[in-house]
């Protein structure tokens, strides 16, 4: 009876150890807090209607932001562990975890940093800012891109599900690689929670991909050929593209893996004919894809950057494109360069190593493009740029790295080891995260309808660059050293110091994290000085400048005609059209993708702990809501002429207002002195006044 | 104006002083330290660091110019810099399209033109050639969580410790058992081989200085994982000889029942000698788990 109404859940699987506790408590106390401020101001009705349910792709991309920002967080949080344990477990010393907790951190820690904030971020961007780059007002399929958005979420909360429900986190790696990960090794439900928080937001990418596909193939603005789009579109385009052609096959082989783990199969077990080998070939076959998923859309940003903080046009848009392309192409035969070491023959080791060493020229021919940029051209050292000047130097290593580690036989020895974590880590933080924040500071302005102060960006842009060298150079070195990869203890004492080293350069990254929050917040204090007025605040090229800032909520007034390359700088030269207002149709909000997701969340509950009823009505529910939707037809409305006209102008009326507020030669960005005691005082006021009476 | 200079000539001495720092932390950081990867003490090892080091110098020839312009572009166009012409595109002839493949099209060639050769050469089924001496069979079974050595030809067994003699080839023939995939490496004498159910994968290396060296699991197996570490040993001939009558003389045998007790899962085993293996042990270990590819015959 206990078995049929909860399946294998059982009060030992509750959490009782220190760090589930915690966790435990930590997401409560968030959740609890959040549902006490959301109600005392009465905010729920607006949240729902406003936020939760819109299908809007601005909208969905800063809730993108906010979670996968605060995935950061918690992801941020496992890699202080991480480092703290190979700091302190050398030689007699066993540290403070277990190796089995420690290996469950590593795990989450890769999921939540691949899954949850690289791929949160690329998506919340690409939402954001494509469909203003392409001059749309909105997606192929609204509701899809709320199903993507929601489905992430049901991910993300499944691989948190371990804390407040119980069991464990897989202990396998960020793959889940086989056998490891069959129920032999791994009993317990700890790959089951990956599985299901991967599947669950991985079909949500493969439906956010196609939609991303159609909408920048489909719902250009009008003259506006392939020629013409901007380069973070194409950068975007490749990696939805590659996402759509790979993501089915982590489906289908993380199905695979239920298969073997829930209904006993032999797919890859080292019993009954399975065939480990096969798991390790199909998830690379994804795997390698996924990280080019990640960084392309930054070489996009980066690109823009480079660009409009040059004040020049791209050098070499053609080679540009192509570049993206070879990469993404390229990227999709190269996979068995993560398994050289499986002891295939010499031919074929010789073949992969050599196509992922041909990679690196598309990828060079890029750098070559951004540096053409930059010649003759009237560079302006914002943030963004920095982030940019920081990536190239890091990537350049972590590209050099590459190409050694694509030689077989240097792969013998480094293959496993630490060299090879900061390799990617070289990638993926330098490539991936600093394109984004390079794109978020950049974006903010179009996103926030103010710009971010920059002072307290360059303090945060040094302390992740510093921070970065120290964290991952010593393990370059570790690498070099013989030192492999996911170790909760060691012998050879004389590693210790590095890894020490590498904890300190965590700490000088945590304390950049912690300068770009009191960045956001300084900025929001100073918001009315550091608004954007124009809606063109860096003297932008592409579309998205052309509409205010924040921009709409139907994107542009009117639909902006292309003939050009770098579409709003040639207007501009040309002097703006003037505007005749149309009539605007705009997808209705719905909850459907809401209720779909939760209900996929509950089925790969259902799935984890093996309870059938619930897998059973979570997915006839899932059915119920499909078909409903398919039925639905009034899922449009129109916003009529005057409408449009009548927001345009009051809009123009409130930032000329604000305009004029703006004392621009009196103004200083705050630093963090004053930050500090700009927040005191806050802070005593609110204390003294008993102010949160009235909160 | 002046202040600007001052303000910006403290930033160089600053970034200076900081790189200097930088490398002399670096150095003492690794005085006396054995970078194990450029501290070959094996014919493989030996070549694949060289490998390394070339690929690493071509890199460079191409990295450093690239990175220094890119800064030196950075800086000269900087808004501030009056003296700076400028342009608001790139003016480029299909000379500069052209170099921009061709540069690192040159430098893949370059690489490529000795991966190839060293993929075949350092492939790691090859059998080492050395001057006459036969190569020394070691079967290598990779368990919960330990490595078991079997010696067929000299019929003794080890746990977690492995003895060759230096300037004989070895032939490490790897499986595991009861076991996930499992990463066999000897980072001083060469490059990884996965050990894994089923099959035999093997691996050639061959030691050149005598000493003890660590060797271990490199790819994740468990909870076990880091405690999963052997000594490999490398001594003259006549040593050799000598730690082989040596354990010829010790009680404990590797039969069926001492194999099943090593089959339990264990962590952080001590090292252990048998004098006697039972027969066909290791051919039994591969076929239990039915027919697979063997790789490397
Ligand atoms: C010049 C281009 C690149 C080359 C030649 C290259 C080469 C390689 C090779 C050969 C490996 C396998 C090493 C091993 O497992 O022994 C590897 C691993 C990896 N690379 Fe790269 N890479 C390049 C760019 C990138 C980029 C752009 C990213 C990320 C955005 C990236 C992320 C990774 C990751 C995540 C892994 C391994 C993950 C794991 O084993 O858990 N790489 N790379
Ligand atoms: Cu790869």
């Amino acid at each position: 009876m206990k078995e049929l109404l909860i399946g294998k859940l059982n009060w030992q699987a509750l959490p009782h150890e220190w760090f589930t506790l915690g966790g435990a408590a930590a997401l409560l106390g968030l959740g609890l807090f959040l549902i006490i401020l959301i109600t005392r101001l009465k905010r729920w009705k607006w949240l729902w209607k406003e936020w939760l349910t819109t299908v809007d792709p601005k909208k969905i991309g800063i809730m993108y932001f906010i979670v996968a920002g605060f995935m950061l967080l918690r992801g941020g949080l496992d890699a202080i562990m991480i480092w703290l344990q190979q700091a302190l477990s050398s030689g007699a010393s066993h540290g403070y975890l277990s190796s089995d907790h420690f290996q469950q951190i590593f795990t989450a820690h890769g999921n939540i940093m691949v899954f949850f904030v690289a791929m949160g971020f690329v998506f919340g961007l690409i939402n954001f800012i494509v469909p203003l780059q392409i001059g749309a007002r909105d997606l192929a399929s609204p509701f899809l891109n709320t199903l993507g958005f929601w489905l992430y979420v049901g991910g993300v909360l499944m691989v948190n599900m371990f804390f407040l429900l119980g069991g464990k986190y897989a202990a396998t790696g960020w793959l889940a690689v086989a056998p490891l990960s069959s129920t032999q090794f791994s009993p317990g439900v700890g790959v089951d929670y990956m599985i299901w928080a991967l599947q669950i937001s991985g079909v949500g990418t493969t439906l956010g991909a196609i939609n991303f596909i159609m909408t920048i193939l489909k719902m250009r603005a009008p003259g506006m050929k392939l020629k013409h789009i901007p380069l973070f579109t194409w950068g975007s385009l490749c990696s939805m593209i590659m996402a759509v052609t790979v993501f089915p096959l982590l489906t289908a082989t993380l199905f695979l893996l239920f298969l073997d783990r829930y209904a006993g199969m032999h797919f890859f077990t080292t019993t009954g004919g399975g065939n480990a080998m096969m798991y390790t070939n199909l998830i690379w076959m994804w795997g390698h894809p996924e990280v080019y998923v990640l960084i392309l859309p930054s070489f996009g940003v980066f690109s823009e950057v480079v660009s409009v903080f040059s004040r020049k046009r791209i050098s070499s848009y053609t080679s540009a494109v192509l570049g993206m392309i070879g990469v993404s192409t390229l990227a999709l035969s190269v996979w068995l360069h993560h398994f050289f070491t499986m002891g295939a023959g010499a031919d074929v080791n010789a073949f992969f190593g050599l196509m992922t060493m041909i990679i690196a020229v598309p990828t060079t021919v890029l750098v070559l493009t951004w540096i053409a940029t930059l010649y003759k051209g009237r560079i302006r050292f914002t943030t963004p740029m920095l982030w940019f000047l920081g990536f190239v130097g890091t990537f350049a290593v972590g590209g050099m790295t590459g190409v050694i580690l694509a030689q077989p036989p240097a792969d013998f020895q480094l293959h496993n080891s630490l060299f090879l974590v900061a390799h990617f880590h070289t990638m993926v933080i330098g490539g991936v995260l600093w394109g984004i924040f390079a794109g978020l500071t950049y974006w903010f302005p179009k996103i926030a309808g103010f710009r971010l102060n920059e002072r307290i960006g360059r303090y945060a842009f040094w302390c992740w660059l510093i921070g970065f060298w120290m964290a991952f150079g010593p393990l370059y070195i570790l690498g070099l050293m013989g030192a492999t990869r996911r170790l909760d203890h060691y012998t050879n004492s004389s590693w210790q110091p590095f890894f020490i080293v590498a904890l300190l350069g965590g700490l000088v990254i945590m304390a950049g994290v912690v300068l770009q929050i009191v960045q956001i917040i300084a900025s929001f204090m100073q918001r009315r000085q550091l608004a954007d007025t124009t809606g063109d605040p860096w003297d932008g090229r592409t579309l998205e400048w052309s509409t205010p800032s924040p921009a709409p909520f139907y994107n542009f007034a009117t639909i902006p005609k292309v003939a050009t390359r770098d579409a709003f700088w040639e207007a501009k030269q040309l002097g703006l059209p003037e505007r005749k207002y149309e009539d605007i149709h705009m997808p209705r909000n719905t909850a459907s993708g809401i209720y779909i997701a939760a209900l996929a969340f509950l089925a790969g509950f259902g799935f984890v702990w093996h309870i059938t009823w619930l897998i059973v009505a979570a997915m006839l529910g899932i059915v119920v809501c499909v078909i409903a939707r398919t039925f639905n037809e009034d899922t449009e409305y129109v916003l009529p002429a005057q409408e449009v006209e009548k927001l345009e102008h009051e809009r123009a009326q409130k930032a000329l207002a604000r305009h004029q507020d703006i004392h621009t030669d009196t103004f200083e960005e705050m630093g963090l002195r004053e930050f500090v005691r700009v927040a005191i005082k806050w802070v005593l006021d609110v204390i003294r006044n008993k102010r949160w009476r009235t909160l | 104006m002046a202040a600007k200079k001052t303000k910006r000539r403290v930033q160089v001495k600053g970034f200076l002083l900081l790189f200097v720092a930088v490398i002399v932390a670096l150095a003492a950081l690794l005085r006396g330290k054995d970078v194990a990867l450029f501290n070959a003490k094996g014919v493989i090892a030996q070549k694949e660091s060289h490998l390394m080091i070339f690929t690493v110098v071509v890199l460079l020839v191409i990295a450093v110019p690239t990175l220094m312009l890119l800064y030196f572009f950075a800086w000269k166009y900087r808004e501030s810099n009056p003296k700076a012409r400028r342009a608001t595109e790139t003016q480029h002839g299909k000379f500069l399209a052209f170099s921009v493949w061709a540069i690192p099209g040159i430098v893949l060639l370059v690489l490529a033109s000795s991966m190839i050769p060293a993929t075949h050469e350092l492939d790691p089924h090859k059998a080492i050639a050395a001057s006459g001496k036969p190569p020394l069979t070691i079967q290598v079974i990779a368990m919960r969580w330990k490595w078991l050595f079997i010696y067929p030809q000299q019929d003794i067994a080890t746990v977690n410790y492995v003895q060759v003699p230096v300037g004989t080839p070895v032939q490490f023939e790897l499986t595991a058992d009861d076991a996930p995939m499992n990463s066999f490496w000897i980072p001083h004498w060469g490059g990884q081989l996965y050990a894994m159910t089923g099959m035999v994968n093997q691996l050639n290396l061959m030691a050149t200085t005598a000493g003890d060296y660590s060797g271990g699991a490199a790819e994740i197996n468990g909870e076990g994982f880091a405690g999963m570490k052997f000594t490999a040993r490398a001594s003259l001939d006549q040593d050799f000889d000598q730690w082989v009558l040596g354990i010829r003389q010790s009680s404990d045998v590797l039969d069926s029942a001492q194999y099943n007790k090593l089959l339990t899962p264990s962590q952080n085993n001590p090292a252990a000698v048998y004098s006697g293996v039972q027969s066909d042990l290791y051919n039994t270990v591969v076929m239990k788990y039915g027919s697979h590819d063997h790789m490397g015959h």
